[in-house]
């Protein structure tokens, strides 16, 4: 019998270490696009662990769906890195300033 | 403590340290291999909290396509990683508030009695986890799941068209160019008048 707010800490946790992982890493593209990776594993974890407790399954064809999306987010991010790596070479956010915003 | 709930704190703290691991490591191929152990051990909580397929389909999606297309990016880019972690230092005091101040208002809240309540022992499913989320996918769901396959298909295109170059001075077939060609492209009769053999014997001869 594993309390609901385990799951719930655990995911908080794991979200919070890629707020920090963003802070952090704030040059490096790939390390940022993993971080994002990390923050919706950590809600999908929320996600089913409501839809456990609740006995719900929309809660996991939701997690379905975010799958779905955070792999063509992460496929088209990696294109533009590539693409930005090939025209700058350099994948370092602070001196990605052409557009001056 | 039941051998459920030691399980969930194995999973839970190979999660976590692999999550730190992942923001702290130097050479972002460590932090693509960190961030694959964070998914396994997840995918293993998932198929504790039974959501079997989805377990699967993280291991099989994630670990499987998504991060070996990051490992094959990272090791494709010639990276410099020294003064991309250049800033580390610097940004970690705030990095690490504001943390601090998530974890410590997250917990705050879900510590409250309405989420501390153990998870209900499950009734003997009729169906396994797969099915149920199959039947509610394909009738219930079945226009956003349709969604899903465009938002693919975008992604495929994006993706192929954001990569592709066409580099000059390459020499390439073009078959489009190659199928609608015609004779007078290639073949040209040319009308001259014929020559005396004789001649040119003669000249060798000499």
């Amino acid at each position: 019998m594993i309390p609901l707010s385990h799951f719930l800490i655990v995911g908080a946790i794991l979200f919070s270490i890629s707020v920090a992982g963003i802070f952090i890493n704030r040059k490096n593209m790939i390390i940022l696009l993993m971080c994002i990776e990390l923050m919706l594993l950590a809600v999908n974890l929320n996600f089913i662990a409501f839809s456990h407790y609740l006995g719900d399954m929309a809660g996991q064809v939701f997690v379905f769906f975010i799958l779905t999306v955070a792999a063509a987010e992460a496929a088209i991010g990696l294109a533009i890195l590539i693409t930005v790596f090939r025209n700058r070479r350099t994948i370092n956010v602070q001196e990605l300033d052409q557009m001056k915003g | 403590m039941t051998l459920e709930l030691f399980i969930f704190y194995l999973f839970a703290v190979i999660t976590l340290s692999s999550a730190v691991g992942v923001v702290t490591a130097r050479n972002p191929v460590y932090a693509a291999l960190y961030l694959i152990l964070a998914f396994f051990t997840s995918a293993a909580t998932w198929v504790l909290l039974e959501a079997e397929f989805l377990g699967v389909v993280l291991v099989l999606v994630y670990v499987g396509a998504v991060m070996v297309l990051f490992l094959f990016v990272i090791m494709m880019l010639d990276i410099k990683i020294d003064t991309l972690k250049e800033g580390m230092v610097r940004y970690l005091p705030l990095g690490l508030l504001v943390a601090v101040i998530v974890v410590a208002e997250m917990i705050f809240v879900m510590k409250s009695s309405t989420f501390d309540r153990a998870i209900p022992e499950p009734a003997p499913l009729s169906i396994d986890n797969t099915k149920a989320l199959g039947e509610i996918l394909y009738t219930e769901y079945m226009y956003p799941f349709e969604i899903a396959a465009v938002i693919l298909v975008v992604a495929i295109i994006a993706a192929i068209s954001l990569t592709l170059r066409r580099r000059e001075g390459v020499k390439k077939q073009n078959q489009g160019e190659q199928v609608r060609t015609r004779k007078s492209d290639r073949l040209r009769v040319v009308k001259m008048d014929s020559e005396k053999r004789t001649s040119t014997r003669q000249e060798e001869r000499s």
